[in-house]
């Protein structure tokens, strides 16, 4: 009895935390715009009847979307920029997370420090910071024109660069700890072994400690994957007018259209989108225990 | 084959591998036996190429290792942990070596499955190592080692993991399949038994250093040192002084007011140096009455009796103190036993049963 109170809290917590809010933005996605407070019916009404509420929603916001093109390339677009980002993310965390493995037992715990420390700091005020340092009279173009590699500034902020890189550097811990882990685990004897039986360096890492660290470098993936797809901060920031992302669209639609429904029914599809990968992402990670057992 | 010439290997001022010369022959099985911390996996792995010595060089068929790297020696190493590719199956994990060397895909199939033959692994082939159990991942560790016809075959205490009958058993299956590969083995072990049942010769070490190399029997008939008697077995040491009476024959006066004990022993000593009596348990007779035709004869109380089943070790002590230990076989039924504690008892052995070494 104890055991289902205890279970219970949680799901309790994400029952009004997650399935009421998306139950209510579901249902302003099946609104029609108005121009009201709020802006969409049909309201709810006690007099009229579950049934008549019903029979006003309907999928026209759904349909909308598939005729405007610009919502199906925002979707592309973050996706693209959600993958390619992510890419970049585990070819910088992977070497970090070997070279932390790999280092002394005693810097471990420092080194391991040293990533999740910017966690201290605001995450916007880190963005800003990056604003800072890629104007064109930022940091980085004051430091290439110095060393005499560049002669003019180098646009940078208001790019998708930028994004990139304000994506990189936000997610990398992200990255980096479950690789880590799963490298830390690693036998070193194993390594050992490969080599012995033929192997040289290089191909020992390609052919066991990459294999062996795969749930690390999956599980890595996908966080940073998923919060990206629909990241809104970073591309708002640091991207330029021709940064198209799903996050920015829907902020647009809900505040500076004022579309609620429209909006609503961007952010279902969202989710709808973001459910595959989470999916898989929790498949990887039952594997991987099931695994360990 | 193998031939380490004054091999020196230190970690900052810890020296592992002191000043050693040794020589290993084709198809030997050779055992590096020590306590822990002796050096033994440091020469294991310096033959392996993990590690290279300080000083000296190491030939292997003539030709100085030290500039080969591991994945080019003909030499392969079984690991203590296995070392088994947990995301390969048994079948990947003994062709992993083979696919390194390029060899067709056909001659791999071969291989493969005549190592799974010469371990009866046949119906393991399919499984991931943590589905098989101990003795399996052992035999595939083996398997692995084995399927690139090294000349030289490292065993890092290979049967650490396994219990005592399986070991046993294994040791014979080692032994076994040394014979039918006709590889030269190595093994490091630190259970002097193992050493004595697989090995054709035995190294013990201690300190960087090897004590003493020869055939299981010597090792144990004749140590040429106080540490190997006593780190091979059960012994008793008798300290005394040596005094020659003949040819390799020596009276030993080891206690005043006894008469001096009957040597018989290769190792030379001159009138009055210091020396111990070393003699194995097993050796040592017990009888109730003074025997009239052995050499050595001494007297004592019954202090301990350690019953092991097949035989007893009696713990004998002599007017003098010092406790001796004799064993005998339980040809008897436990209560129909000759002797019991605080029994009066001679303990007697032959002149040619002990070895005389110095300090």
């Amino acid at each position: 009895m104890r055991r289902y109170f205890l279970i219970a809290i949680p799901y309790v917590w994400l029952l009004a935390l997650f399935l009421v809010p998306f139950a209510i933005v579901l249902k302003i996605s099946l609104s029609d715009a108005a121009i009201a407070r709020p802006p969409y019916f049909p309201q709810f009404d006690w007099a009229e009847g579950i049934r008549a509420f019903i029979a006003e929603l309907d999928f026209e916001n759904f349909v909308f979307l598939t005729e405007d093109d610009l919502y199906w390339k925002a979707y592309l677009s973050s996706l693209k920029i959600a993958l390619i980002s992510t890419f970049f993310t585990l070819l910088a965390g992977y070497p970090i997370a070997y070279g932390m493995a790999r280092a002394p037992a005693e810097w471990r715990p420092t080194l391991m420090m040293l990533v999740i420390l910017p966690f201290w700091t605001s995450f916007l005020i880190r963005v800003y910071a990056w604003m800072g340092i890629l104007s064109n009279e930022g940091f980085l173009n004051q430091f290439l024109m110095w060393t005499g590699i560049i002669s003019e500034p180098l646009t940078i902020l208001n790019t998708n660069s930028a994004v990139y890189i304000g994506i990189v550097y936000t997610y990398l811990p992200f990255m980096i700890l479950p690789i880590y882990s799963a490298l830390e685990r690693l036998d070193g004897s194993l390594i050992e072994a490969a080599e012995d039986l033929g192997c040289s360096r290089l191909s020992a890492f390609w052919l066991v400690t990459i294999p062996l660290s795969k749930n690390g470098i999956i599980a890595g993936s996908f966080l940073v994957f998923i919060p990206v797809l629909g990241e809104f901060v970073i591309p708002s920031l640091l991207g330029g007018s021709n940064t198209l992302m799903i996050g920015k669209v829907l902020w647009e639609e809900f505040f500076s259209n004022r579309d609620w429904p429209v909006a609503s029914a961007v952010a279902v599809v969202l989710l709808l989108l973001l459910v595959i990968p989470i999916v898989l992402f929790q498949r990887n990670q039952q594997k991987q225990q099931e695994a360990e057992q | 084959m193998i031939h380490f010439q004054n091999v020196t290997k230190r970690y900052g001022e810890f020296t592992a591998i002191d000043n050693l010369t040794i020589d290993i022959y084709e198809r030997e099985f050779y055992a590096l036996l020590g306590p822990s911390g002796c050096g033994k996996t440091t020469l294991m792995r310096m033959l392996a190429g993990f590690e290279t010595p300080t000083e000296g060089t190491i030939h292997l068929a003539g030709q100085d290792i030290a500039p080969v790297p591991p994945n080019k020696r003909a030499v392969n190493m079984m690991f203590q942990s296995y070392a088994l590719f947990p995301h390969l199956s048994v079948w990947e994990n003994i062709a992993f070596g083979l696919k390194r060397e390029k060899m067709p895909k056909h001659d791999i199939d071969d291989r493969v499955d005549e190592m799974l033959r010469l371990t009866r692994l046949e119906k393991f082939a399919r499984r991931k190592p943590h589905q098989i159990s101990g003795g399996q991942r052992q035999r595939v560790a083996l398997a692995r080692s084995l399927a690139k016809h090294p000349k030289l075959l490292l065993l890092d205490e290979p049967l650490g993991a396994l219990d005592k009958k399986l070991r046993q058993e294994t040791q014979f299956e080692l032994m076994d399949i040394q014979e039918k590969t006709g590889t030269t083995f190595v093994i490091v072990t630190h259970d002097q038994e193992e050493a004595m049942t697989v090995a054709s010769r035995v190294a013990v070490m201690d300190h960087g250093k090897i004590i003493q190399v020869a055939t299981p029997d010597r090792i144990y008939e004749t140590p040429n040192s106080v540490y190997v008697a006593d780190f091979i077995g059960d012994v008793n040491l008798i300290e005394g002084t040596a005094k020659p009476n003949g040819s390799d024959v020596y009276a030993m006066s080891w206690h005043e007011g006894h008469e001096p004990l009957a040597v018989q022993s290769p190792n030379g000593f001159s009138d009055g140096q210091k020396c111990h009596l070393a003699i194995r348990p097993e050796k040592v007779s017990i009888s109730a009455d003074k025997p009239e035709a052995a050499d050595n004869a001494v007297q004592g109380r019954i202090l301990d009796i350690a019953y092991l089943g097949n035989i007893s070790t009696y713990h004998v002590e002599l007017p003098t103190g010092a406790v001796i230990k004799a064993q005998a076989a339980n040809t008897r039924r436990i209560a129909r036993r000759a002797f019991t504690w605080e029994d009066t008892v001679w303990l007697s052995w032959t002149a040619t049963a002990g070895v005389l070494l110095a300090d």
